[in-house]
């Protein structure tokens, strides 16, 4: 979706304002969120790209205005209400419904160290072989889907260069929407600083671009 | 938020979705088991061993792995060098993709709306803001983790830091530095 997350080469956000000495989490609730979006996280019953979609999602505004975290509890909180984990009235009341059945944690604290020292690789086999070598000349197509996408608007239609093959890794456009993890071929890409701002600078821009998001130029 | 997240958490411990001493073990390991002494511990084994570093650049994930660290938004990691005419920059426009194995959880900076539109687009804009001017003939490469894959900037050895080894030599390996907008420290700052 073309949101207001997607902000590579945008203006007008102000000076970086990097902390010294910055602590992890500057409030306990930061914490708690980060852990209980993991935890809640652990039952599966969405895709790392669905909750990088669920926060994509956060009305423009409130997107800009939100703390990071302010955005992981919001988009936690979507998440669980759209699996079913738990019901809008139950967020409201802040306690179960009546009746409900207890369930078991997934994720216990013994088996936290193993889940986050295995984690989610995304690299997988697939049979076709890859379209594009290193050194292949190719165009970032012009795509501009409703929905997920990891083809940022700053390099749609414009020309690169294949420096590497990651291999073949699940697609986010289809593990956003439930409609599964479709692999396809992940390239590094390498786009000229002129090519993409006009620049005569010497620099450049390396995006790792999946093969539906490119095209032979 | 402090209000509305307790609640959040006791609605799932209460439903059984979630178990407060798991949560407990998360935070411990994001505040105290792994952040940027761990990346700093593969910069310097780097610097040290040139056959570590062939195979760091040659496959990141697995020299990482030995020094133990993996796992979490690091499952594919690449590593790219800084040499005297190349200086890399890591930023993820679209969202806060950050290498936790290595570096920790990301400074509130590198998640903010300015550092994601501009280190793209002005690079040398970016790294002035953090004090860092380099040469116009050092050519910037901006990583933007679009997919799964998480970097890593190898920073230029010191001059003059012959002598280190290499727990002294991770004790100049700033977070900054890995992340591309520092170099590495020329002399220990306590």
């Amino acid at each position: 979706m073309n949101g207001v997350h997607d902000m590579g080469g945008m203006e007008g956000f102000g000076p970086i304002a990097p902390e010294p000495n910055e602590p992890v989490f500057h409030h306990r609730w930061e914490a708690r969120a980060l852990a209980l979006t993991l935890a809640a996280g652990a039952w599966g019953r969405w895709t790392l790209d669905q909750s990088r979609h669920a926060r994509e999602r956060i009305p423009a505004a409130d997107y800009l205005r939100m703390s990071y975290y302010e955005k992981w509890v919001a988009g936690l909180v979507a998440l669980l209400v759209e699996s079913g984990l738990v019901t809008r009235k139950e967020i409201e009341d802040a306690h179960a419904a009546s009746g409900a059945e207890k369930s078991s944690p997934r994720l216990t604290a013994d088996s936290v160290a193993v889940s986050l020292a295995s984690g989610r690789p995304t690299l997988r086999e697939i049979a076709a072989a890859p379209r594009f070598a290193k050194g292949a000349a190719v165009r970032a197509r012009n795509l501009h889907p409703s929905g997920h996408t990891r083809l940022p608007r700053y390099v749609r239609g414009k020309l690169g260069t294949i420096t590497r093959h990651h291999g073949a890794h699940v697609f986010p456009d289809t593990n956003a929407h439930g409609l599964g993890e479709q692999p396809q071929h992940l390239y590094q890409v390498r786009f000229e600083t002129r090519e993409l701002w006009g620049s005569a600078q010497r620099n450049a821009v390396y995006l790792d671009l999946w093969e539906s998001y490119l095209e032979p130029a | 938020m402090t209000l509305r997240v307790k609640a959040l958490e006791s609605l799932l411990v209460e439903k059984g979705l979630v178990d407060p001493a798991a949560l407990d073990a998360i935070i411990d390991t994001y505040e105290h088991k792994v952040g940027p002494r761990n990346g700093a511990r593969v910069v310097a084994r780097a610097w040290s061993d040139p056959e570590y570093k062939r195979r760091l650049l040659d496959d990141a994930t697995a020299a990482i792995a030995e020094l133990g660290y993996g796992g979490r938004q690091g499952e594919h990691m690449v590593v790219v060098e800084n040499a005297a005419k190349v200086h890399n920059l890591v930023v993820c426009t679209l969202c806060s993709c950050y290498p936790w194995p290595v570096l920790g959880l990301p400074p509130v900076w590198y998640k903010s709306s300015p550092y994601r539109s501009r280190a793209v687009s002005n690079p040398r804009g970016v790294l002035a803001e953090f004090g860092l001017a380099l040469p116009d003939d050092v050519e910037i490469r901006v990583w933007d983790s679009t997919a799964e894959i998480r970097y890593l900037v190898l920073p230029e050895r010191p001059a003059g830091t012959e002598a280190l080894n290499e727990e002294q030599l991770a004790e100049l390996v700033t977070r900054d530095s890995m992340i591309g907008v520092a170099q590495a420290a020329k002399e220990v700052v306590a």
